[in-house]
């Protein structure tokens, strides 16, 4: 079979390239290794209960019709519309430092008065930040991969400041350890604090469900339970790739959402990747259903984003399987929405160790998850409240589970720490969107496979 | 299509696009970015919508051309005279 182009993963970057291309009449197909779409971001049921893997909220929230953003954006591209997302805005999120509590809704004013009222001397170059962030262009000025810990002493002189945006922004994207790099960081402070955060009702699956339905109104072509076992490389450039199964699939377009060192592992060139470009940021994420709502024990944070010290450390950790000093805490119910979910809902999410946790032998894992687990919720229960009481079920996933789904190298994430920023490998025709191409959350992965498809298959063509 | 379709197809496919925008009182001489929130991927689109509903090939160096309604008029009259309008706007 001969394709335009060959999508690798059903993840929204490659559903977003799919739709892109099949909108536009050219012969596409996506394949997924898995049975179930969404990759990093997706969904499954256990127990009779539905639940979301990945996503904790969307990042840049606005309002229908708004000029300019990246959501109106990819809603257009997509021809999708901004109701039939159903997203609900957050009440409020916080960032829990030690002797400090900042809240953020998707007012800025109201973050901007947060840092006033907790760092009143800082204000003339907090502003001086936010102008910096909202004029940043990738490649003015300094490179994009710049420590943003190097450049943020620029506008702030308060380390405790500096650490309290850096703490959620690190968790939310960052693939490097013990920092963040500053276009990532700009990219988030936008996407976060400028625009906002949101869910769909009905979790990832609401947003999953409109990609597939439109890609198939495209008649876009989607192969699911059948991986791609190697990339064809012939001098140099992609001819297709070959399946799982063994069937053969010609194009020399490839646009791959597994990763830069994943990708080149399929095209058999594993010489071309360094060490430098394996990334190693993964978590334990621990979903616990409770018998009342976040709200009745005083909780009506979406996300909560925590560190017990300063700076933050960002890294697996060095001594054992997780890292429970800092982590994420997100609680689905504290979106206003029509139709919320029924029963009570609280997510921690921490970081780990990828080869200890795959060293273990059966046993060993299931109990380490159990323990490791609460003691992760011990420390956060002393931040928020203690949910261990009213749970009445949960589940767990590790760095052993994101690697089976992903197919990430490590776990890792975020992918790579350095990103390629326009796609290109070192293989002709092959292209990488997603993860590893840059762009940050899930309406980022959107404008990925967006822009790479427009880029290298509709500009170009 | 005559010059005045031509302008109906392309507001037409901007209503597609970029369904918020309000198209009724665009200054044809004006440029379409300055009027309403046209970027890049938007007129990417325009390129490929000329592509898939009339058969036209725009290449990249000439996107420019098509920064106003007149430009797009001008530029588009000479492979369009001889294709009728099919949008939704005719019905």
């Amino acid at each position: 079979m001969t394709y335009d182009a060959i999508i690798i993963g059903a993840g929204m970057s490659g559903l977003a390239a799919g739709i892109r291309l099949a909108q536009y009449d050219r012969r596409v197909i996506v394949v997924e290794r898995h049975n179930l779409w969404g990759g990093l971001n997706s969904f499954y049921t256990l127990g009779g209960r539905r639940f979301d893997v990945g996503l904790h909220a969307l990042t840049n929230y606005a309002p229908p019709g708004t000029k300019g953003v990246p959501l109106t954006r990819v809603l257009r591209q997509l021809r999708l519309k901004h109701e039939d997302l159903r997203l609900g805005e957050q009440r409020c999120s916080e960032i829990l430092l030690p002797d400090l509590r900042m809240t953020f809704t998707n007012d800025f004013e109201h973050f901007r008065a947060e840092v006033a009222r907790a760092f009143p001397t800082e204000v003339p170059g907090f502003e001086r930040l936010v102008q910096a962030v909202r004029d940043y262009a990738i490649g003015q000025d300094r490179p994009a991969d710049q420590s943003a810990r190097k450049v943020l002493p620029e506008f702030l002189g308060d380390p405790l400041l500096r650490e309290a945006l850096l703490v959620p922004i690190t968790y939310y994207c960052s693939a490097r350890e013990d920092d963040c790099d500053w276009h990532s960081f700009v990219i988030l402070f936008r996407s976060m604090f400028l625009e906002g955060l949101s869910r769909p009702d009905g979790g990832v699956r609401t947003l999953l469900n409109l990609l597939i339905k439109r890609f198939k109104q495209v008649q876009g072509e989607l192969c699911m339970g059948n991986g791609v076992r190697r990339i064809l490389v012939d001098g140099g450039a992609a001819r297709g790739v070959e399946l799982e199964d063994g069937t053969l699939l010609e194009a020399e377009l490839v646009l791959s959402s597994a990763g830069l060192t994943e990708t080149m592992q399929l095209c058999g060139r594993q010489d071309l990747v360094r060490p430098a470009d394996v990334g190693r940021i993964t978590f334990v994420e621990s979903i616990s259903i409770l018998d009342r709502l976040p709200e009745e024990c005083g909780h009506v944070a979406a996300t909560s984003f925590f560190s017990t010290g300063v700076p933050l450390r960002y890294r697996p950790p060095s001594d054992g399987l997780v890292d429970v000093a800092s982590g994420v805490i997100s609680s689905p119910n504290n979106f206003v929405s029509d139709q919320p979910p029924e029963e009570g809902c609280m997510r921690l999410t921490f970081l780990a160790d990828h080869d200890r946790w795959c060293a273990l032998e059966e046993d060993a894992y299931r109990e380490a998850k159990a323990r490791e687990v609460e003691r992760a919720i011990a420390t956060a229960a002393q931040l928020t409240f203690d949910w261990r009481p009213y749970t009445v079920f949960q589940d767990i996933f590790t760095p052993r589970t994101i690697r089976h789904y992903t197919g990430h190298v490590n776990g890792a994430v975020y992918g790579s720490p350095h990103k390629r920023h326009d796609g290109s490998t070192q293989v002709d025709g092959v292209f990488l969107c997603g993860t590893d191409q840059g762009y940050l959350g899930v309406i980022g992965a959107l404008v990925s496979g967006i822009s790479m498809a427009n880029r290298y298959a509709l500009v170009s063509a | 299509m005559t010059r005045e379709e031509i302008i109906i197809a392309i507001k037409d496919i901007i209503e597609t696009i970029a369904p918020d925008e309000e198209t009724a009182n665009l200054d044809p001489a004006e440029r379409l970015r300055d009027q309403i929130d046209l970027d890049s991927m938007d007129f990417l689109d325009i390129v490929m919508e000329l592509r898939k509903l009339y058969g036209v090939q725009v290449p990249e160096e000439d996107y420019k051309e098509l920064a106003t309604l007149n430009g797009c008029v001008q530029y588009l009259e000479p492979h369009l005279s001889d294709k009728p309008l099919h949008c939704a706007a005719q019905a």
